[in-house]
């Protein structure tokens, strides 16, 4: 069981939060989206092996955050809200 | 030497000590080309090697294998094979994959102890029983053989379900397809890997593709641990990792890494004829001929390579197969272990040319890759000698993403998502 | 008589005679005895048969590490393959060999070995293709698997299943373990400490020290009592199985009586103390019963009196069976077989048990027990589970922990320290980087720390059958084989010749293997490495696992404040989208209650609980913003106190929710999803919220569980309401349909809206949960004379179908975009931009031949189509499905069947007649509009 720190609670276990996908993958605004653009931003994925930085909501207290972890040995370097410069 | 598998064979090397057996596979060290390269060892990557050399004539084929060969999801799945899907496209896919293990030891020579017990999905309530009846009636109109079966003709197949009035998920009947069952796993990915041998295929095992070599925007070989290789074209079949390939060779995939967990029991002499599948648990549970209970459960929901087990997702896996099977409560966990799969937004596979022409993609078979492996490389085999869809592959290719034409395997058994 | 009780004292026994039976034959033993040591000493050699060959064996070990002796115990409490060796003797037990028939020392499948150079590892994969592999595997399947299942055992449940945090986890309660927590339980340390044997002291439980001038044995008791004292917890019979993620190690308490117990402990720090487990010597039978590991021989002597045999030999090929060889010779003749003086086993000899060994120089002893040693294999699983690398170690010939690991120490003979100074001093290194400064270290007399060991790999070509794994009957010339047939590595060696894979997961046999494969290939040890360490450690009953989860508490349902009196009514109760509801009420058949109550609902009034309905409520100056981008039609032209019906989508342009939008003032709006929906619709509207809008001008509160909705619907509503009189005029100038406003009841707010899912003039009644009860009751009171009726879900199920009202996940699938339910306006006419709006726009929305939502009628006279028929289209090759039946009902107020589909183009397609297909039978179905019942609307306001 994995420990993953929400920035508004402390480390709580991982049953309590929700994968939100890439930090990053930021929603097309403009008017006219091509049907690839669209795609990539509903589909396509880093999946990165390693650290990687990720959008997650603590289900408990229903806040967003940045969470970096690294996928492979599952080790957290830190976590930080969406206010606070982690972006989406 | 002994080269064919036989009754016969086994009894005369049983004379002989088993002394004239020859080498499964051979080990050769790189050629500096081929005609196709297969990265992954694996069942898929293996199957792709396999046919190409059997449908397509072509033989001068490597396949390079990072670690040892099935190492991958090809040896750590629960070894489910089924056809019993909801659209017609996963069906003409799965079920020409059943079609082919049905022949395949025999093809192989090569026993791959495909044992089809039949597999029960259950239904525990009137919703689950109608969703059930959608999926029977899809099956049978789209060729598959399947039944809808009442509670008491469950039970007579599982004589040890909690059929109790307290049981938190009561069976109301089930939708069973008697041609599904297991296969064992290892056999499939050995049994592909010496056949492939025969016709000449060279499988490389401990070298890592590192890169994709382009030459004018188009892929022709690979850079490994072992030098480089140049291939006309190459075919990528590495469950669980595709997207660092894609991204090695500049594009991504919607494809997301999750561990899949499973784990056996102790052995035990027969208690369960059948795979059984239980929707409400997410559990599902076989009994291998060893007499090992395999239990699988759902993704653990946090994206992830690391084949490692995990506490929370076993624990709901077990909680849902004793409530199923009270008595399993005298079983132990005897292993548990995760595969790493790609996981589709529709559920459905990739199998397509890439967006780097002359590399070929075969991914994202999510938590069911074991049972395509035949359909798996016989399509990425066809893609690879003529660089067009089989009819089978067409609707599986990357292309369904910005068209919107998914398969949504998991839409058709009802759930919005 | 070979084994038998020694009248010496023994350490772990009482005179208290406990009796039990062994595949039949009554027994007695001590109490204190394991299975083991009973059979030991009742001199029972034959304790079990091997996986393949059906090969007699007896005990090897005397804990985790034993390959054969795994039992069935029932009379006391049911047990499956449970090791003899670590399962505590019990008055009364009756145990069974597992594997073999009628009894291990006779058992009829015995001959099998006798064939068994016909079936060598992975025959199998070469034979019974033809005709075919089901002819065979019944057959094999029954020679398969070890104990068998009681299927109807009962069992103390649930298993306890404990969190635990603390400073510092040691695993195992030998000299290093002991050491450790008492060191660090002296400084204030919070330490758990447990050992998966019987009692604490490991290695000094048979082993002669002298340790701060008491004997080890003392010296344990001293630590025991100390540890005690501090408050330090400590679990024998525990095994830690498994290190997981960010340092969680899984723990599984044997108890006496009562379920096993599962901990979860975090710890800042573990230690592993876990010791060694000896090595097999390979010669050829060394399987043979009364072939026995020489630290168990003196185990069994020291602790439970047993003795292995009355002509023992000592063979080895180290310095640690010097003890083994002094202990037995009071009470047997002993002859030495020491390796590193050149001489070795070439072969056993001997029928149901060893009768001699032969040596490399020609002579013949005559035996009847032969302890061995082929040195020690440091017990590294967690290490390994942990990430910890291993290196190899040439001169000990051992794979040893490598770099370490943050937080994980290992000590002791885990970490190859065979001598107990050097044991105490890797305790003492351990602690010391825990913080914890110059820890006295416990005073040693007499003990020479030097370890010797000449290697004595299984070969090539060995004569004989030498074996490697006892449980699985793999032998050198299997590993032999795997290399010629190019099964050569470690991964592929373990699965084609099954090495290590038995329920001992190959803690006696792996390296041995590894290095003959080594040498076949002409690869050092470490080039061949080793296979991956998994948890278990040992094998855990999967009750710790599933821990209270059962019956009603595996996925509790969620229960209704009212749940009580519907019980009262008599409601048949049922889960729906999570929520345990009433079906209908009463005692007449389902068919006819709902009928019944539809009916009636129909013609008066129905009471409905509708709690489960979302109540998230939308706050704030952006809200009018938010719901416009949340929702697939427009809001923001809602009037306050006025509702709208609207679809929330997916991104990827599904319809996930349908529902009505409250709009209660200018800045507050409701959003009242689907029950089974409330908490997804939730995250998401979270997830928009703080990725695009401003949190300080837009709230969001989740309101479902303290509220609670009544619903009253039917033509005589209004009467019941104005009866009840809530302080809200329910005119239909005041309170049109789809209008909403606050009444009271008893001094308490009601929001009154008036929606309806049924077809009839409705009010939605929501009220604090906590006065849910008192106004359901006053509704029911009054209802009386309205002959209104208590409706459960099944009838309202039927009555919104008459009227092509869809439930999503039901009438809806994973496909369905909102202009295949029929709304298509705001594709076109709203501006803005909403959640899944340009997914509405790729090719497959598109597509002309889209299903679409549709009434069925029947029109063969016939019933209703069973809900997951589907429509056929007859075609060349076959035929394809069209789409499916998605409900059906008997409408008792059509008095015919109504169905709602998903059909291929069947908003086009009214009139058209298709071909309905339900489990190979066929039927005829007129594809109809959805709504079969008042399509103007009229009963709204009727």
């Amino acid at each position: 069981m994995q420990l993953f720190p929400c920035p508004f609670c402390g480390p709580r276990s991982e049953a309590e939060f929700h994968f939100g996908g890439d930090a990053g993958n930021v929603r097309p605004d403009e008017d006219e989206v091509s049907a690839d653009r669209w795609s990539s931003y509903l589909y396509m994925r880093h999946n990165q092996k390693g650290m990687s930085p990720s959008i997650w909501m603590h289900m408990t207290c229903g806040e967003l955050f940045q969470l970096d972890r690294d996928t492979l040995t599952h080790s957290v370097a830190g976590s930080k809200a969406l206010t606070e410069g982690g972006h989406r | 030497m002994t080269r064919h598998y036989s009754a016969l064979s086994v009894f005369k090397e049983g004379l002989n000590s088993q002394k004239g057996w020859q080498k499964a596979w051979r080990s050769p060290e790189p050629k500096k080309r081929y005609d196709v390269i297969v990265v992954g060892g694996g069942g898929h990557g293996l199957a792709t090697a396999y046919y190409l050399a059997k449908n397509h004539g072509i033989r001068n084929v490597a396949v390079i294998e990072r670690g040892w060969i099935g190492g991958g999801n090809t040896g750590r799945n629960t070894t489910v094979v089924r056809s019993n899907y909801f659209f017609p496209q996963s069906v003409a896919l799965y079920d020409l994959s059943l079609k082919l293990f049905e022949k395949l030891s025999s093809e192989l020579n090569y026993n791959i102890m495909l044992s089809q017990r039949g597999m029960l999905s259950l239904a525990h309530s009137m919703p689950e029983m109608e969703m059930a009846a959608r999926s029977a009636n899809a099956m049978q109109i789209n060729g598959v053989d399947a039944e809808l079966l009442s509670r008491d003709q469950v039970r007579e197949l599982l004589p040890l379900y909690n059929f109790s009035k307290e049981s938190r998920y009561p069976v109301h009947g089930a939708v069973i397809q008697r041609r599904a069952g297991t296969a064992r796993h290892d056999a499939v990915a050995w049994g592909y890997a010496r056949a492939a041998d025969r016709f000449g295929v060279d499988i490389i095992q401990n070298c890592e593709v590192q890169d994709f070599i382009q030459n004018g925007g188009i892929c022709c070989g690979v850079r490994t641990t072992k030098g480089e290789i140049l291939a006309d074209r190459v075919g990528v079949a590495v469950a669980g990792h595709s997207s660092q390939m894609a991204e090695r060779a500049g594009f991504r995939l919607p494809v997301v890494s999750y561990a899949l967990q499973a784990c056996v029991s102790e052995p035990v002499k027969p208690a369960l004829d059948t795979v059984v599948l239980s929707p409400a648990t997410g559990t599902y549970v076989s009994q291998s001929d060893k007499g090992e209970m395999v239990v699988g459960g759902g993704l653990d929901r946090i994206p992830s390579y690391s084949q490692r087990g995990n506490l929370p997702v076993l624990e709901t896996a077990i909680a849902g197969l004793l409530e199923m099977f009270p008595s399993f409560r005298q079983l132990k966990l005897m292993r548990q272990w995760s595969g790493i799969v790609d996981v589709v937004p529709d559920s459905s596979p990739i199998l397509d040319e890439t967006p780097l022409p002359g590399l070929f993609i075969n991914c994202g078979w999510g938590t069911g890759g074991f049972k395509a492996i035949p359909a798996g490389g016989t399509l990425l085999a066809h893609l690879l000698a003529t660089g067009r869809h089989h009819d089978i592959s067409r609707p599986f290719g990357l292309d369904r993403f910005s068209s919107g034409r998914l398969i949504d395997e998991a839409a058709g058994s009802g759930i919005t998502h | 008589m070979t084994s038998f009780r020694t009248l010496q004292p023994a350490n772990s026994l009482t005179e208290k005679v406990v009796r039990f039976t062994f595949d039949g034959q009554r027994l007695e033993g001590l109490e204190g005895d394991t299975i083991a040591s009973a059979l030991l000493a009742s001199d029972v050699s034959i304790v079990g048969r091997s996986f393949k060959y059906h090969r007699p064996r007896g005990l090897w070990g005397v804990g985790v590490e034993e390959p054969n002796a795994f039992v069935d115990v029932s009379g006391t409490r049911s047990l499956v393959n449970a090791r003899a060796t670590t399962e505590m003797l019990v008055d009364g037990m009756d145990v069974r060999s597992v594997n073999a028939s009628p009894s291990a020392a006779r058992d009829r499948h015995s001959f099998v070995d006798r064939f068994a150079r016909f079936i060598p590892s992975a025959f199998y994969y070469k034979t019974f293709m033809w005709p075919n592999w089901h002819l065979f595997e019944p057959h094999i399947r029954k020679m398969a698997g070890l104990g068998v299942i009681d299927p109807i055992a009962t069992y103390p449940q649930p298993a306890d299943q404990i969190n635990e945090t603390c400073d510092l986890l040691v695993v195992g309660g030998g000299p290093a373990g002991l050491l450790s927590a008492l060191i660090a339980a002296r400084s204030g340390r919070s330490v758990v400490l447990c050992d998966d044997g019987l009692e604490l002291g490991g290695s000094l439980l048979h082993h002669r020290a002298m340790i701060d001038g008491v004997d080890g044995f003392e010296w344990v008791r001293r630590c025991r009592q100390e540890l005690h004292t501090l408050g330090a917890k400590v679990l024998t019979r525990t095994t830690a199985f498994g290190i997981y993620d960010h340092n969680l190690v899984g723990l599984n308490e044997r108890r006496p009586v009562g379920a096993d117990r599962l901990w979860r402990v975090r710890p800042s720090a573990v230690f592993l103390a876990t010791g060694a487990i000896e090595r097999p010597l390979p010669f050829a039978n060394n399987d043979l019963p009364g072939i026995m590991s020489a630290e168990a021989g003196l185990a069994y002597l020291r602790r439970f009196g047993a003795a292995a045999g009355k002509r023992i030999v000592v063979a080895t090929n180290n310095s640690m069976t010097k003890e083994v060889a002094e202990a037995f010779a009071p009470i047997a003749d002993v002859r030495e077989v020491d390796y590193r003086r050149g001489v070795r086993i070439v072969g056993a000899h001997g029928g149901s048990r060893v009768d001699a060994v032969e040596l490399s120089n020609g002579s013949v002893i005559q035996a009847d027990a032969v302890l061995v040693s082929g040195g020690f294999t440091p017990t590294i699983h967690l290490f390994c589970q942990a990430r910890g690398k291993l290196k190899w170690d040439d001169k000990l010939l051992v794979f040893r922990a490598g770099e370490d690991v943050p937080n994980v120490s290992i000590i002791g003979a885990a970490d190859a320290n065979f001598g107990l100074g050097e044991v105490f001093e890797s305790a003492g290194n351990a602690l010391r980087k825990i913080g914890c400064e110059a820890p006295a270290m416990p005073r040693l007399e007499g003990h020479s720390s030097s370890f010797e060991i000449v290697e004595t790999w299984p070969k090539p070509k060995m004569e004989g059958r030498v074996w490697i794994d006892l449980q699985h009957d793999v032998t050198t010339k299997d590993i032999e084989l795997a290399a010629r047939e190019n099964f050569v590595s470690v991964e592929h060696l373990k699965r084609y010749t099954t090495l290590g894979m038995a329920t001992d997961q190959g803690k006696t046999s792996n390296l041995a293997g590894l290095a003959l494969m080594a040498e076949l290939t002409g690869r050092t040890v470490p080039e061949v490495g080793t296979t991956t360490y998994r948890p278990p450690f040992t094998p855990v009953p999967f009750g710790s696992f599933a821990g209270a989860r059962g019956g009603v508490l595996l996925n509790p349902p969620r229960r209704l404040v009212l749940e009580n009196l519907h019980r009262d009514d008599g409601a048949h109760l049922r889960e729906y989208g999570g929520w345990l509801r009433p079906a209908w009420y009463g005692d007449e058949a389902e068919e006819r209650a709902v009928q019944r109550e539809a009916m009636q609902a129909r013609k008066s009034v129905a009471l409905f609980d509708g709690s489960p309905l979302g109540k998230i409520e939308v706050m704030g100056p952006q809200a009018a913003e938010f719901m416009d981008f949340i929702y697939y039609n427009t809001m923001s032209t809602l009037k306050p106190g006025r509702c709208r019906y609207g679809f929330i989508l997916r991104e990827s342009g599904i319809v996930y929710d349908d529902g009505v939008l409250v709009r209660l003032e200018e800045n507050r709006f409701i959003v009242s999803c689907s029950s089974s929906h409330v908490p997804g619709v939730y995250a998401m509207l979270e997830e928009w919220r703080q990725d695009r809008f401003d949190r300080r001008r837009l709230y969001i509160h989740n309101a479902t569980a303290q509220t609670a909705t009544l619903t009253v619907s039917g033509p005589r509503s209004k009467v019941l309401l104005d009866a009840v009189g809530l302080g809200i005029s329910f005119d239909d100038a005041s309170l049109p349909h789809m209008a909403t406003g606050w009444g009271s009841f008893d001094g308490t707010q009601v929001r009154v809206t008036r929606v309806s899912f049924t077809g009839d003039r409705s009010y939605e009644l929501s009220i604090r949960a906590d006065r849910a009860e008192a106004l359901w009751s006053r509704l029911k009171h009054i209802g009386q004379s309205h002959n209104a009726v208590l409706m459960g879900l099944e009838a309202l199920m039927t009555l919104r179908a008459e009227k092509g009202f869809i439930v999503t996940g039901k009438d809806s699938d994973g496909m369905t975009l909102p202009m295949d339910l029929g709304s298509s306006a705001p594709l076109s006419k709203k501006k803005v931009d909403y959640l899944g709006k340009r997914s509405l726009f790729t090719e497959e929305a598109q597509r002309p031949d889209r299903t679409q939502l549709v009434g069925l009628e029947v029109i063969d006279g016939g019933g209703r189509f069973p809900t997951g028929a589907h429509g056929v289209l007859k075609t060349g090759s076959g035929k394809r499905s069209l789409g499916y039946v998605t409900s059906s009902y008997h409408s008792p107020t059509l008095g015919r069947p109504i169905a709602l589909g998903l059909i291929e183009r069947g908003a086009a397609r009214h009139g058209e007649v298709i071909d309905v297909q339900h489990l190979g039978e066929m039927r005829q179905a007129r594809i109809a509009p959805p709504c079969a019942f008042d399509p103007e609307g009229e009963r709204l306001n009727a």
